[in-house]
């Protein structure tokens, strides 16, 4: 495979890839290394790809991998994330402005989920997968999947809820 | 679309029980601008999924690694191309001068009585010139003379 029939295999999935990346390890530079990482992995596999039925399920597993890596280590010697890039670079209109100011909070609400749900929330509500594919990717089956992601949306919805009352959203 | 619906496909969707096309359903009614107003909250939370979607990796892949690799093999393939042709030429170089005396023709002698004479001579030649390098040696015994003269018993 060359480099144009790999990138032309990775183009639909990359940023897929990415949004997982940035959502376990919430900073964007971090998500491109991440990202950058993984799909340096993928190229130096080449030869080997044909043999995986799904390149992209096996992608998105490598990802959550690294990034679950990245994330212990990092805690290991004690450093935390700086939640410092949530800023839409592009809101000019009113409308927006608030918009993505409410964003931030369900953004902030789904960092502090545990790290399973944040993937699964990830790839259920945002990537709009299939629960056979979830599973695949995070090795759990069907029922895990919908229990923890039925926690998960509950969490939100207590959260936003909480925030919208309060009137601090 | 009925309220009631969407009412009840929020109760399964916080179950964790719809589809992707009921999620998109919900989607849809959320981000269209008639949101019932006791529903308003989850609006934030559907538009801020959509709008994470959008999001896109913008960095170039450097995919140099393994292109480097493939040059790498062509150059471990080109020195040993190269070792190859050096030994062989260097090879039959010394095999030819090797195989060259053996043609000359160093005429050979018949007569055993003759033959007798002429190693005679070859070795005579020889141990004359072994003598002459001894000879040399011969003042070595004037040290092992005063040696034994000094350290006597």
């Amino acid at each position: 495979m060359n480099q144009k029939e790999f990138m032309q295999l990775v183009t639909p999935f990359k940023d897929k890839l990415f949004r997982t990346a940035k959502r376990l390890l919430v900073s964007t530079e971090e998500a491109e290394d991440a990202t950058q990482e993984v799909l340096v992995k993928l190229w130096n596999k080449n030869e080997s790809l044909s043999g995986y039925n799904s390149v992209e399920a096996l992608a998105m597993t490598m990802t959550k991998n690294y990034c679950l890596d990245q994330l212990k280590s990092k805690r290991a010697s004690n450093l935390t994330i700086v939640h410092n890039n949530f800023v839409s670079n592009e809101a000019s209109l009113q409308q927006k402005i608030e918009d993505s100011d409410t964003w931030k909070w369900v953004e902030q609400i789904i960092n502090d989920l545990p790290e399973q749900q944040k993937l699964i929330v990830q790839f259920r509500d945002i990537e709009e997968m299939e629960f056979e594919e979830i599973g695949k990717i995070l090795d759990m089956n069907e029922t895990a999947i919908r229990v923890a992601l039925s926690r998960a949306r509950k969490t939100i919805r207590e959260k936003m809820i909480k925030t919208h009352h309060y009137g601090i959203g | 679309m009925a309220l009631d619906k969407i009412e009840k496909l929020i109760e399964k969707y916080f179950e964790g029980e719809t589809s992707i096309a009921e999620e998109k359903e919900l989607r849809d009614y959320f981000l269209s601008s008639n949101v019932a107003q006791h529903l308003e909250q989850y609006k934030t939370v559907f538009g801020y999924f959509s709008q994470a979607k959008q999001e896109q990796f913008k960095v170039n892949i450097p995919l140099l690694p393994n292109s480097r690799d493939k040059k790498q093999k062509r150059v471990v393939w080109l020195s040993i191309a190269a070792t190859v042709t050096v030994l062989l030429g260097a090879g039959i170089l010394t095999y030819q001068s090797y195989i060259t005396p053996e043609t000359e023709n160093l005429g050979v002698v018949n007569d055993p009585e003759v033959a007798f004479r002429e190693t005679k001579k070859a070795l005579d030649m020889i141990s004359e010139h072994v003598n002459t390098g001894i000879t040399g040696m011969g003042y070595l015994n004037e040290y092992q003379q005063s040696k034994n003269k000094i350290f006597k018993k």
